[in-house]
């Protein structure tokens, strides 16, 4: 086991450096997007001396390397700063909206991840059966509509038809527990039909990959059942790719949201990332993007650490 | 064969498209008139009913939106402004000059010296009294070298702002001007309470508007709740309002449709009939000064050529972009930006047409046969900017001139694009008066003169005009100004858009909606009501 | 039962000796039915796409029309919001967007799996530093990160190719890299390492082979997300410069009549939905032949 801990020890240390490459790379991207803050506040109405005066106000006048050496320095104490835009904390501006963001990716992965595995296996178990296809077709066409019109279509069924959901999910702090379970199941549903397709097949193909294995073939002259011949052989082995797709698709529920926010008004963080984008809000963008790529880290963290779990003999490569 | 008021009939309960409305309305040679049926008239308009929330979507407001006046940007913000603030002067929902803190005003010395006599007892949401001490130090807060405000070329046009006593502001211009107080009613310029310092804290949020401030959720949501010690507080119906942020226009529909919101902006002109045969549904519509202009640079070959900039005028077909990009919900432009709600709108200007020929020989004219042009769009100007430009690319093609389109990146687009391409599309949300609409863009030292055009009649015209109190004599000087301007200036002004909104049945509305911005002049909280 | 590896297939026919088409008509033959639909799908968007200019009554940005025609002789599927004919532009559409999608998705897979392999094969810091590269990237919101890159370079066909290709590239990466890990451990790629074969004979005669299956099944789905990409590009004003058609744009475009049940929107959505089934239909038989399992299995 101490080797597992190592590996988790070192691919954490290397973690940090990736954030670090992360923000030293949305900083620069930042920076070179043409115009800046106090032009994209301003808009239409910015004139030379309104946005000179703007610029000196924030500081956005030092050379590009101070700011950026300022702000690691905040960062290393804890410090996300203040936004530039409109001068509020930022860890005030984007704790309540990092709730809402797990909130809902919480919610959709709750119903997205058993019903894809569970699909994905029945699938594989009823292979070429009208069942296989049907799903097949289903998945597959819910995944060739952009989000944004799976959106409008669930809309226009769930709440202008049928009344059973709201179209807006604009919770707050306050909106208890079950409300705002009720008012995000049209976005958590949007999201899984989003992701669902992927998930499922690839759990198919992982299965059907491994069924003409040796001991598959072994396991079949022993004369069980199919059902347990997947359960029991070939899903503990086909776990790798599958983990691996779940951990993706589950970073995708929490980073990249940001059109579902938008056709629901949910406050949740893309909106804010790609609002501060076109801002030029660098301070917001970075820690928006650094606690996205946190996210990333360690979901693929863990999703190498049950690949490794599942396969004893990645313990010990060579 | 049907009657008017019968087709008005069949329009409103949505059995008859707007399209055939104005087919039909043509035969009674009523074309012309059509669309001042078609403004924001109300079947609703019974007695106005108290209390009661009003929620309201728009399609604007961002997460980085700032309470300080000086940097709204946005109808939310707009809105949210004219619900907490109180200004100086109000233009009313008929378009005319009315008093809001300033009862009374009064030019002298060739309307360089204004005098403005305040109303007593104003109170603000935190209990102090209003006095010409705040009123200084809120005009103030956008004037100065570190001003960043959207107003400030409007105080920079003071020589000197005085306090005169408790209730009496004089301010005195460096020039003439004789619409200060039309300027005054900016939406920028609220009046907010000064400290000891004489500043104003400006992120505050606290004025002396018909409502306080609730609570602020930039990009999400914002409330609104009645100020009882307001000194009109009789004038407003509603207890409460609600501004929710609702970009994408097709969930701003669904909202309204399913009564999660009771009103909303910026409707859809696509889908706009399909709305209408909503029964719960109400489509408000006024036709306005915003207006859509594709700027030339002047300064740029080819656009230096005058006969080349007339014949790109000439090559655009205003009535198609008007029924393909608006559907119909606006009015041709004559290429300057004086529209229907302006004072001096000068309906002898011949209408310029859509004559390919004409422009063939005017580039012929010019030495410029099979011109190329780039031209910059994008849907950040308005949308359907991007179509029109398509649209443009076919009619000029028909002139003989060959135009590339190429799409601009969304975002950045005002900063890196617009001023920067020396041809693009622009979007302008109309300005109450002539001078301010000349001043801002089309005056040869203008800072958004986003055409580098530089006519010297026209700006010698311009100062004239803007310290002239004769009315006659002004309407005369401002038609000349458009002339100029249609036919030699830098921008092609080929649609004005409607402000388009929509309320369900649960909102009452007065009999006529203001025309100068959306929702009501953006102060619908302060004159729509709530039906039980 | 019978085991149908590859090699095992190649033995097979060194006896019968048929020509490679021969035998190749043959398989097809013997395929499932929904495969069979799979290819005829494909194929009749392939000769759509070649051959677009031929089969349109009108020029790809030609305005035919009045805005929302109705389906008439005149106007197959109707016009469009600007009045271009709608059949006319979904035509041009298969050939733009299956074009990109397809250059996108193939150099997505050559840089992501060749990388992804090398990966698992070489192991150790080579490994780490491509496996961090890789993070970086990933955790960086691809939407944003397009925005970002889209407004600094210009949103030009080819442009927007390679940088959907880099961010998907990432997705394949991961993939390649965990399937082959499995394979890496296998013995007969410890002999082969043994044997002192080169890096390239390991990587594609013995790592390949034995991933493709998730790889391809990956191919079908990565293929498809190209059009949705864009299109949620067009959501955020970029993607494709107009007038050119693409299905992404297209939904776009018409999305908001989806709302009073007008069908427009589904067309292009359909286009898209159609070929997704049809391109995975083929992949769940290439995935039927190299597991090396028979039907009603």
């Amino acid at each position: 086991m101490g080797s597992i801990v190592n590996v988790i020890l070192q691919r954490l240390g290397l973690g940090i450096l990736v954030l670090f490459a992360v923000s030293l790379i949305i900083f620069l991207g930042v920076e070179l997007l043409p115009g800046d803050l106090c032009q994209a506040i301003q808009g239409q109405a910015a004139t030379e001396s309104t946005v000179a005066a703007c610029r000196r106000d924030l500081g956005l006048d030092q050379a590009a390397p101070v700011r950026y050496i300022h702000w690691l320095g905040n960062i290393a104490q804890g410090d996300f700063g203040t936004s530039l835009a409109n001068g509020r904390k930022i860890s005030e501006l984007i704790s309540v909206r990092l709730g809402n963001t797990f909130f809902l990716a919480a919610v959709a992965a709750v119903i997205a991840v058993p019903l894809s595995l569970a699909l994905g296996i029945l699938a594989a178990l009823y292979r070429n059966s009208w069942f296989d296809r049907s799903i097949n077709i289903l998945t597959l066409s819910s995944i060739s509509f952009p989000e944004f019109f799976v959106a409008y279509i669930l809309i226009l069924i769930f709440s202008v038809k049928l009344a059973w959901f709201p179209s807006l999910a604009d919770v707050s702090p306050d909106t208890p527990f079950f409300e705002r379970l009720h008012k995000v199941f049209l976005p958590a549903l949007t999201l899984t039909l989003v992701v669902m397709a992927h998930m499922m097949r690839m759990t198919r193909a992982a299965i059907i990959n491994l069924m003409a294995s040796p001991y598959i073939e072994m396991a079949k002259f022993k004369g069980l059942s199919r059902a347990h011949i997947i359960m029991h052989h070939a899903l503990p082995n086909a776990w790798a790719p599958i983990v691996n797709v779940v951990a993706l698709n589950l970073a995708y529920l929490i980073v990249g949201v940001v059109i579902v926010e938008v056709v629901f008004v949910y406050p949740g963080l893309g909106q804010l990332i790609v609002d501060s984008v076109q801002k030029r809000d660098i301070p917001v963008v970075q820690a928006c993007s650094i606690i996205f790529a946190a996210t990333y880290v360690l979901l693929n963290l863990t999703a190498d650490i049950l690949s490794i779990a599942t396969n004893p003999r990645l313990l010990h490569p060579r | 064969m049907t009657n008017l008021p019968q087709l008005e009939a069949e329009l409103r309960a949505g059995t008859l498209s707007r399209r055939d409305f104005l087919k039909a309305a043509a035969l009674f040679g009523l074309s012309a008139a059509a669309p001042s049926i078609l403004l924001g008239t109300s079947a609703y308009a019974a007695e106005p009913q108290k209390g009661g929330h009003l929620k309201i979507g728009t399609g604007h407001g961002s997460t980085t939106d700032s309470l300080d006046p000086a940097t709204y940007e946005n109808n939310c913000m707009q809105s949210i402004g004219k619900t907490i603030h109180n200004y100086l002067t109000q233009v009313g929902a008929d378009g005319k000059l009315g008093p809001e803190l300033a009862e009374s005003w009064e030019a002298s010395d060739g309307a360089k010296k204004w005098v403005f006599k305040l109303r007593q007892g104003v109170e603000f949401h935190n209990g102090q009294k209003m006095t010409a001490k705040d009123v200084v130090a809120s005009l103030k807060h956008h004037s100065g070298a570190d001003s960043k405000s959207g107003a400030k070329v409007i105080v920079d046009t003071f020589a000197d702002m005085q306090a005169d006593g408790d209730h009496t502001v004089i301010i005195t211009l460096k020039d003439g001007n004789a619409d200060l107080p039309y300027q005054v009613s900016d939406f920028h310029l609220a009046i907010m309470p000064a400290n000891a310092d004489g500043k104003v804290d400006a992120k505050s949020g606290i004025g002396c508007g018909y409502y306080k401030l609730k609570n602020f959720e930039p990009g999400v949501k914002s409330s609104v709740e009645k100020f009882a010690n307001h000194w009109n507080a009789g004038a407003v119906h509603l207890d409460s309002a609600e501004f929710i942020t609702i970009a994408d226009v097709t969930a701003r529909v669904n909202a309204l449709t399913t009564g999660e919101i009771d009103a909303a902006d910026r409707m859809d002109v696509k889908t706009l009939h399909l709305l209408a045969r909503n029964k719960n549904v109400r489509v408000i519509e006024t036709s306005g000064n915003a207006h859509y202009s594709m700027p030339m640079r002047c300064d740029t070959d080819p656009y230096k050529n005058p006969d080349v900039r007339l014949a790109l005028k000439y090559a655009v077909d205003r009535n198609a972009m008007l029924e393909t990009v608006l559907r119909g919900h606006g009015y041709i432009g004559n290429d300057h930006p004086i529209g229907r709600a302006n004072r001096y709108l000068d309906n002898n200007l011949p209408q310029r047409a859509y004559d390919p020929d004409k422009a063939k020989s005017l580039l012929k004219k010019a030495g410029a046969e099979g011109l190329k042009v780039q031209l910059s769009t994008s849907d950040a100007a308005f949308a359907g900017a991007v179509d029109a430009a398509v649209l443009y690319k076919e009619h000029a093609a028909k002139a003989g001139i060959n135009v590339e389109i190429i799409r601009e990146p969304s975002d950045g687009y005002w900063s890196n694009v617009w001023m920067k391409k020396p041809f693009c599309f622009c979007y302008w949300g109309g300005r109450p008066t002539e001078d301010w609409a000349f001043s801002t863009a089309y005056a040869a030292d203008a800072e958004w003169n986003d055409t580098v055009w530089k006519n010297d009649k026209f700006n010698k015209l311009l100062v004239e005009a803007r310290a002239e109190l004769d009315e006659p004599k002004r309407a005369a000087m401002y038609a000349e100004m458009q002339m100029i301007l249609s036919d030699d200036g830098g921008a092609i002004i080929p649609i004005f858009n409607n402000y388009i909104g929509a309320v369900t049945n649960k909102v009452g509305t007065p009999e006529v909606i203001a025309n100068d911005w959306d929702l009501d002049g953006q102060r619908a909280v302060l004159r729509w009501w709530k039906v039980a | 039962m019978k085991l149908d590896s590859p090699t095992n297939l190649s033995t097979h026919t060194a006896v019968i000796r048929p020509s490679k088409l021969n035998l190749a008509l043959r398989e097809l033959w013997k395929a499932p039915l929904s495969a069979k639909l799979g290819i005829i799908i494909v194929l009749a968007y392939v000769f759509v796409a070649l051959f677009a200019p031929w089969l349109t009554p009108y020029g790809e940005s030609e305005i035919v029309g009045g805005p929302f025609e109705l389906w008439s002789e005149k106007y197959l599927l109707g016009t469009d919001n600007l009045g271009r004919d709608m059949f006319t532009r979904l035509l041009y559409g298969a050939r733009n967007t299956i074009g990109i999608a397809l250059i996108t998705t193939l150099l997505a897979f050559f840089i992501g799996g060749i990388t992804g392999i090398l990966a698992a094969i070489l192991g150790g810091w080579a490994d780490q530093i491509m496996s961090r590269v890789v993070d970086v990237l990933m955790a960086i919101p691809s939407l944003i990160f397009s925005l970002l890159l889209l407004t600094i370079f210009g949103t030009s066909i080819p442009v927007l190719i390679v940088i959907i290709a880099v961010l998907d590239s990432t997705r394949v990466f991961r993939l390649a890299r965990a399937v082959s890990l499995n394979v890496v451990v296998m013995d007969y790629v410890e002999a082969a390492r043994l044997r002192g074969e080169g890096l390239a004979w390991i990587t594609l005669r013995e790592v390949l082979p034995n991933i493709m299956p998730p790889l391809v099944a990956e191919f079908g789905l990565r293929f498809c997300f190209v059009f949705l990409t864009i299109a949620a590009l067009s959501f955020l004003g970029l993607g494709i410069q107009p007038p050119t058609a693409d299905w992404g744009s297209m939904v776009r475009d018409n999305a908001t009549l989806i709302s009073y049940g007008d069908v427009t929107p589904l067309l292009p959505a359909g286009a898209i939905a159609l070929l997704t089934v049809g391109v995975n239909f083929i992949v769940d038989w290439f995935l039927q032949k190299t597991s090396g399992l028979k039907d009603g299995q």
